[in-house]
């Protein structure tokens, strides 16, 4: 293990910041103050950065096992390690689903060689049917701590019921995507005026907001813990923000690109914009972003969801929805928050680290503790971030083994200088 | 807004301007002499290859636009989809690639997709793309020679020719598109061709087969049929698209014929010079009576043998860029 000082940047805490240096022995942070001193550290430049805990992202589709040609556990990392994450939470809508302990160990086992931590989701049901309880405290024994169906929402109000009934006394936390396939039908973009003119069919706001309500209820008369997923519309955030302000334990997070994307870009009908939720309308767009800037979100979570490129290939009704999200989250997220560091940090790292419970550093094949202050005693997952520099997206030069990201040819304000998990995994653009 | 649909592709009549519909149209009513003549042929898409890839049903469309292009002289190159890899898996990018290897000029196509002709578009962007319909979205040609119709047929008996009047005819002329506008491609380019001539149009249908806030696409909607045709010069029937689910979307056919179809009965409260048209296949006692259909106010033959030449004009305009004889 090595020293290092990460000199010259403002250090960014919960309530305040302030410019400072960093000292980082042995994975964990020594001192924090102005002009330490360390003949022997090895010097990083943050001159110009904004410095704080590593991102965490509690939504990530690594895909492996089963689709490796998309992403693996590896490649997905260094996507995540690029774009200024420590931990990932990989969700278990894989071949098979990780909906058994050994399916949790099997990917354990090749997230230890991953240059970021790999947290693991499993399933609520067995397969992702929506049916069968997965059997959630046996994953909750190896460290799982959060639990979904993504990618499908479940759909029966009594198998939800049950599920958080049965989660309630394991300390872990349910999360849903929700979306009524009832009222989603078939539907390929957000249901309005533009599908309509576009011959595409609708993906309706209700389908999505009609579940919130739903599971609020159930929380409400079942206990339980419940995180929702990529909350895409307005109305979807009010519902949570009244829920939680009336003591329900409940969290959400919303995705980069549905607070910088509107569905307009469907009209291109190029299927990287295919994604589930939809991108909505301009005015949902606009919401999350007050949202996100106000801090009524718990967490920025990219819903990273790589795609090869044969199967992006077809037709906006064929192509598989989701996007890449892991290199791009930073800098749309500054730009959400107007260069507030103390929100850019709760929403990427405090909230996500919250919510999945990464502060404790003992469980499953994680190296560090997530989500934490820049302070002495504290693990070293940091990230250094320069909000100033421009860089142009481009799909070719990403770590994602897939190029389905939507922000291709894009200029972005905000570069990731480095990613520190321990040790320094990701710096000045190569890794060590 | 395009001016002119010359040396470009044709996927939607939503960005097309008026005058490069009337451009359309004024060429098309030259082809329709060429087709009078004892022999049909021009030399204009000589040497041009043209290829026709129809991934969903039709013959009528299909054998329309392969007629036009042989009248121009092209090589029409059919791609039989049944028999084809597509079956087999392959994506359209690999299909068309194959075919663009071959040196084609123009695709033709049909697909189930909304915005397929899109996708081709993009990735062969020195090919001429030709929407001949896609999913729900577009069906240009279709649209073109509606309102070729409703010109040629207005025209005559005013005792000139369409081209003469330019976009007059359509000035104030209030047009009524009825039944299942939700799931229509027709629909859609029938509106988009109309506004762009200046017509007013109004639709009429229950509310589950109107697409998502139709007011925003400027037209009125109306809710009293029977009024609504009355007040109507030209009625525009579309098929209810029964076997891709609009079924569903009413409670019978039964329901939706007494309600939205026009039937002998209703056929009564038409002005004396109203034309009724319908994009065919017709379902017959759905939302048309055969009476109607093959009644005086109908124009429905004439529709059917205004394709070729609207869509030579189309493909002489795409292809070879309005260059050449006719």
């Amino acid at each position: 293990m090595s020293t290092f000082i990460i000199r010259g940047g403002t250090v960014v805490h919960s309530t305040s910041s302030e410019r400072a240096d960093v000292l980082v022995r042995d994975g964990r942070i020594i001192e924090v103050g102005t002009n330490i001193e360390g003949a022997s550290a090895t010097e990083i430049d943050a001159l110009g950065c904004v410095v704080g805990p590593a991102f965490v992202d509690l939504h990530a589709h690594l895909r492996e096992p089963g689709n490796e040609a998309a992403e693996t556990i590896e490649s997905g990392a260094r996507a995540g390690a690029v774009g200024g994450y420590g931990a990932v939470v990989a969700m278990p809508n894989t071949t098979p689903t990780i909906d058994s302990a050994a399916v949790v160990g099997y990917v354990y086992e090749r997230a230890r060689h991953a240059v970021i931590d790999v947290a693991v989701a499993g399933a609520i049901t067995m397969g992702r049917e929506g049916k069968n309880l997965a059997p959630m405290a046996e994953m909750a024994a190896l460290g799982v701590r959060l639990f979904t169906d993504d990618g499908n929402g479940v759909q029966h109000g009594g198998v939800m019921r049950r599920a958080l009934r049965y989660s309630s006394a394991l300390g872990v936390r349910l999360a849903q995507h929700c979306e009524m396939d009832d009222l989603a039908g078939s539907g390929v973009m957000n249901d309005g005026p533009l599908a309509a003119r576009l011959g595409l069919a609708g993906r309706s706001a209700l389908a999505e907001e009609i579940m919130v309500m739903r599971d609020i209820e159930l929380v409400r008369a079942s206990g339980g813990r419940l995180h929702f997923l990529h909350l895409s519309t307005r109305r979807s955030v009010e519902l949570v923000i009244a829920a939680k302000a009336e003591g329900l334990d409940v969290t959400c997070e919303v995705a980069p690109h549905h607070f910088t994307l509107s569905e307009d870009q469907c009209a291109s009908f190029d299927p990287v914009f295919k994604v589930h939720p939809p991108l909505r309308s301009t005015a949902d767009v606009q919401g999350l972003r007050a949202a996100v800037a106000r801090g009524d979100i718990d967490a920025v979570a990219t819903d990273h969801a790589p795609h090869t490129p044969e199967s992006k290939d077809g037709t906006f009704d064929d192509a598989p929805p989701g996007m890449l999200g892991l290199e791009t989250a930073a800098a749309l997220t500054w730009e959400a928050v107007n260069g507030d560091p103390q929100m850019f940090f709760n929403v990427l790292s405090r909230g996500p680290a919250r919510v999945a419970q990464l502060r404790a550093g003992e469980l499953g094949v994680r190296r560090v503790a997530h989500g934490g202050e820049v302070a002495a005693g504290e693990d070293a997952s940091l990230v250094i971030f320069d909000p100033t520099t421009s860089w142009t997206v481009d799909r070719r030069t990403l770590q994602s083994r897939a190029l389905n990201t939507p922000f291709h040819d894009r200029v972005l304000t905000g570069y990731v200088r480095g990613t520190i998990v321990g040790e320094p995994v990701w710096l000045n653009g190569e890794f060590r | 807004m395009r001016t002119s649909i010359r040396g470009g592709d044709l996927i939607s009549l939503a960005d097309v301007s008026r005058e490069a519909i009337v451009e359309v149209l004024d060429v098309a009513e030259s082809f329709v002499e060429v087709n009078q003549r004892s022999i049909k042929k021009v030399p204009t898409l000589k040497g041009r290859v043209v290829a026709s890839l129809f991934y969903e049903e039709s013959t009528r469309t299909r054998l329309s636009f392969e007629t036009a292009a042989k009248r121009l002289s092209a090589d029409v190159l059919s791609l039989a989809v049944a028999s084809s890899s597509v079956k087999k898996g392959e994506s359209l990018r690999d299909t068309i690639s194959t075919i663009t290897a071959l040196g084609i000029d123009a695709v033709v196509m049909r697909h189930m997709a909304s915005g397929a002709p899109w996708q081709v578009s993009r990735v062969v962007p020195t090919v001429r793309v030709i929407n001949a319909g896609d999913g729900q979205h577009q069906h240009p040609t279709q649209g073109l020679l509606d309102a070729f119709t409703i010109r040629q047929v207005l025209a005559e008996r005013a005792g000139s020719r369409g081209s003469e009047t330019g976009s007059e005819i359509f000035h104030g002329l209030r047009i009524l598109i009825v039944g299942d506008i939700r799931h229509s491609r027709v629909a859609r380019s029938d509106i988009s061709a109309y506004q762009a001539l200046g017509a007013t149009v109004t639709v009429c249908a229950p509310p589950t087969l109107l697409p998502t806030d139709v007011a925003s696409w400027g037209v009125d909607v109306a809710t009293d049929f029977d009024d609504a045709l009355a007040k109507a010069d030209v009625v525009g029937l579309l098929r209810l698209q029964v076997e891709r689910g609009s079924g569903a979307f009413v409670p019978s056919l039964r329901e939706f014929t007494s309600l939205y179809g026009l039937t002998a009965e209703r056929e009564r409260l038409l002005p004396p010079h109203a034309l009724v048209m319908h994009p065919g296949p017709m379902n017959r006692g759905v939302e048309v009576d055969s009476s109607v259909a093959d009644g005086s106010h109908a124009v429905i033959e004439r529709q059917v043998a205004n394709g070729v030449p609207v869509r030579m004009a189309v493909l002489y305009l795409t292809v070879a860029g309005g260059e050449g004889d006719l």
